[in-house]
C-alpha cells in the first residue's frame, strides 16, 4: 500500500529512506546494525530483539491503514512558569522541534486499523523524554472528547518520563485533566485500548496508561512508576534486569498482554473487532 | 537539616530569655519590665524578618516542620473519626488513614497522608509516602462514601508515593491511576486540602476535588525539589534552585487557578497555634461543603470535568506558526 505523501515528509529521516546507506549500533546488544536492515526490521535489533524508540510518525505509518487526520496539531506549548535554567523552556522545545520534527510531545488524530475507524494517540520519546505538558494534555483531552462524540475506540501508544518539570503544577495538573477525559469516554461504553511502549513511566504510567480497558505491552519496553535509577539510588542497590520490563509486568498481571512490534496491528485489530459486542439489546 | 527548624532557634533562646526574665521580675523588687519590653520588641522584629518574606526553599522546609500539623491531627479535631482500615487485598498501609467522620454535625468520609511526628512514627509510616495499598484504601472508601452519599474530605501530606521495589510489583501506577479515576468520576462533593507537602502525582491522588484548599505555608510541586533537580539537571543538592522555579507556593497555584482558596497561617508557621489553624481550616472545609450541597450530582460533576478541562487549556496567545514543520 502506497504510503500517503504527506506521511512519507513527516516521518523521521532514517526510515523515510534519506539515511538507509549509514549504520547504527543497538544500545542493548552493541550489534552494529546496517540502517536499511533495520527499517526494514521495523526498527528492531535483529540480534537481540530490541526495540528501538519509534518515531511518532514511524508509529502512525505502521499502525494506520493508510490515512490519518490529526486533531489538535496547532496547539502549541507556551512558557507559563518562565522558566529558565542553562537554557529557557522555549530554546529547549525549539532544540527539540528541530530535532524530532515534532511540534509537541504527542501527535492525535483519527484513522482506520485494518477497516476499523479509530482515535489513535502516538507518544514520542524524542520530544522533551515524552514528558507529559499542557500541550500533551489539552491534544489527549481533544482527542477523546472528539472520540467520544463519534463513539469510536481510542487506542493511545505511551512513551513518556512523566510530568515535564518545566510546566510544574500545570504539567502535573493534565493527569487530572486526561483523567477526567478517560472517565465520560469509558462510562459511555467506548473501547480504551492503551500500549504501554519504552519508557513508560511517572505520571503518564499512574494516570490514563493503566486506565485502559486493555493495556498491552510492547515487548521489551520498560514500564513503571518511580524510575529505575530513582528506586536504585533509594534502596542503594542494584535493580534486576528484568525489573519493569513488559515481560516482568505480565507476569506480575499488571498488563494484559506484551505483543512484538511486528503482531502490533494484528493484535489491535483482533482487541478492536470485540469493540463492536455482539449481544443486541431490544429496545 | 531543616532550615526552619534551623532559624527557629535563635527564637527559641530568645522566648526562654523573655520568660525567665518574666519570672524574675515577678520574685524580686527591681523592674525588669523595661528590659522585658526590649526583648519582646526584637523579638517580634527577628520573627518578622524570619517568618515575614519566605523564599519558596524555606516554604518547602516550612512545609517539612517537624512540629507542623499532620492530618491526624485534623482528623482528631473532627467530632467523630471512626477509622476504616485496609485494602481488602493485601496490608493496611499506616502511610494513609481514613474512615467515617463528622465535621460539625455533617457526615462525611475523611482520608489523610500520615507522615510520623518522630522518627519512629516516620519509620512506620513510611514518612507519609503511600504504597499502592494506600491508595487502594482510599479508593475503597471513596466508592463506598458514593455508595452512601457522603462528601469525601482529603488532607494531603506527601513528598511523594512511595518508590520502592514491592510498589512498583504491586503496580503502584494502576494505584495512583485508579484512584484518579475515583476521584474523577465521585458522585459527591469533595474538598481536599493541601496541610503540608503536596508531592507529585502521590498527592494528586488524593486531590482532585471540587474546592481545594491550601494553607499559606504548603507547597505543592509536580515533583519534589530534590526529585526535580535530579531529573533536571542529576544534582538533588540543587533543590533550592529547583524549588525556586517551580511555582510551588500557594500565592502561585492560586494565581494559576490551580488551588482556590488559602488559609493564613500565624507568623513563624501552622505549629505556632496548631489549635486556632486546623479549627480555622475544618470552618474553611465546613463553608466549602456547604456551597457544594446545593448541588446536584451531575451538575457537581460537569462543574468538576469543567474545573480541570480549562486547566493548562491552550488560550491562543502561545499560537506559533507550524511553517517550520511542514
Ligand atoms: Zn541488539
Amino acid at each position: 500500500m502506497a504510503m500517503p505523501e504527506w506521511l512519507r515528509r513527516r516521518r523521521s529521516k532514517h526510515e523515510n529512506g534519506e539515511e538507509a546507506g549509514t549504520w547504527t549500533k543497538c544500545p542493548k546488544c552493541q550489534e552494529v546494525i546496517y540502517r536499511k536492515d533495520l527499517v526494514e526490521n521495523l526498527s528492531v535489533c535483529p540480534r537481540c530483539h530490541y526495540h528501538f524508540r519509534m518515531h511518532a510518525f514511524d508509529r502512525i505509518s505502521l499502525i494506520v491503514d493508510n490515512d490519518f487526520a490529526e486533531v489538535g496539531g496547532d496547539i502549541l506549548p507556551g512558557d507559563p512558569l518562565e522558566w529558565i535554567d542553562k537554557k529557557s523552556y522555549p530554546q529547549k522545545l525549539a532544540a527539540d522541534r528541530e530535532k524530532s520534527q515534532l511540534t509537541e510531545g504527542v501527535i492525535c488524530g483519527f484513522g482506520t486499523l485494518a477497516g476499523f475507524p479509530i482515535a489513535l494517540g502516538v507518544m514520542d520519546f524524542n520530544f522533551r523524554g515524552g514528558t507529559m505538558g499542557t500541550v500533551v494534555g489539552e491534544r489527549i483531552t481533544i482527542l477523546l472528547e472528539s472520540a467520544r462524540e463519534r463513539r469510536l475506540p481510542c487506542i493511545i501508544f505511551t512513551a513518556s518520563g512523566g510530568a515535564r518539570m518545566e510546566e510544574g503544577m500545570l504539567a502535573l495538573m493534565q493527569m487530572a485533566k486526561i483523567t477526567s477525559a478517560v472517565t465520560r469516554f469509558m462510562e459511555d461504553g467506548n473501547l480504551f485500548v492503551t500500549v504501554l511502549t519504552d519508557p513508560t513511566t511517572g505520571g503518564v504510567s499512574a494516570s490514563f496508561a493503566f486506565q485502559s480497558d486493555v493495556v498491552v505491552a510492547e515487548a521489551k519496553a520498560m514500564i513503571g512508576f518511580a524510575g529505575r535509577r530513582v528506586i536504585e539510588q533509594t534502596i542503594r542497590q542494584k535493580l534486576p534486569e528484568n525489573f519493569q520490563t513488559a515481560e516482568f509486568l505480565l507476569e506480575k498481571g499488571h498488563v494484559d498482554m506484551v505483543v512484538e512490534r511486528a503482531e502490533m496491528k494484528p493484535a489491535l485489530a483482533r482487541i478492536l473487532d470485540y469493540s463492536l459486542g455482539g449481544h443486541e439489546v431490544a429496545s | 537539616m531543616n532550615v526552619i527548624v534551623e532559624r527557629e532557634k535563635g527564637l527559641l533562646e530568645l522566648e526562654k530569655r523573655i520568660a525567665e526574665l518574666r519570672t524574675l521580675n515577678a520574685n524580686q523588687p527591681v523592674d525588669l519590665s523595661a528590659e522585658i519590653a526590649a526583648l519582646q520588641g526584637k523579638y517580634a522584629q527577628i520573627q518578622r524578618e524570619v517568618f515575614g518574606a519566605m523564599s519558596p526553599w524555606q516554604r518547602v522546609n516550612m512545609a517539612r516542620h517537624p512540629s507542623r500539623p499532620v492530618a491526624g491531627d485534623y482528623l482528631a479535631a473532627l467530632d467523630r473519626f471512626d477509622e476504616l482500615h485496609g485494602d481488602r487485598h493485601y496490608r493496611d498501609d499506616p502511610a494513609v488513614i481514613g474512615g467515617f467522620a463528622k465535621l460539625d454535625g455533617r457526615r462525611i468520609m475523611a482520608v489523610g497522608q500520615q507522615r510520623g511526628r518522630d522518627t519512629k512514627e516516620n519509620l512506620r509510616r513510611n514518612f507519609g509516602m503511600v504504597t499502592p495499598e494506600g491508595y487502594r484504601k482510599v479508593k475503597r472508601l471513596v466508592l463506598l462514601a458514593v455508595r452512601l452519599g457522603l462528601p469525601v474530605v482529603t488532607f494531603v501530606d506527601t513528598k511523594g508515593a512511595d518508590p520502592g521495589i514491592g510498589s512498583e510489583e504491586r503496580a503502584q501506577s494502576e494505584a495512583i491511576a485508579s484512584c484518579l479515576y475515583a476521584f474523577c468520576s465521585a458522585r459527591v462533593p469533595i474538598v481536599a486540602t493541601i496541610v503540608g507537602e503536596g508531592g507529585s502525582g502521590g498527592a494528586l491522588a488524593l486531590a482532585i476535588a471540587d474546592r481545594v484548599i491550601m494553607l499559606e505555608h504548603s507547597v505543592y510541586s509536580v515533583a519534589s525539589p530534590e526529585g526535580c533537580a535530579a531529573i533536571l539537571w542529576g544534582d538533588a543538592g540543587k533543590a533550592e534552585e529547583a524549588a525556586s522555579r517551580l511555582k510551588l507556593t500557594s500565592e502561585d497555584l492560586h494565581a494559576f487557578g490551580i488551588i482556590d482558596e488559602i488559609v493564613p497561617e500565624p507568623l513563624g508557621g501552622a505549629h505556632r497555634d496548631a489549635a486556632g489553624l486546623i479549627a480555622a481550616t475544618l470552618q474553611r472545609v465546613a463553608v466549602a461543603l456547604d456551597g457544594l450541597r446545593a448541588l446536584t450530582s451531575s451538575r457537581l460533576l460537569e462543574e468538576r470535568y469543567r474545573k480541570y478541562r480549562r486547566i493548562g487549556a491552550w488560550q491562543g496567545r502561545n499560537r506559533e506558526t507550524l511553517s517550520a514543520v511542514r
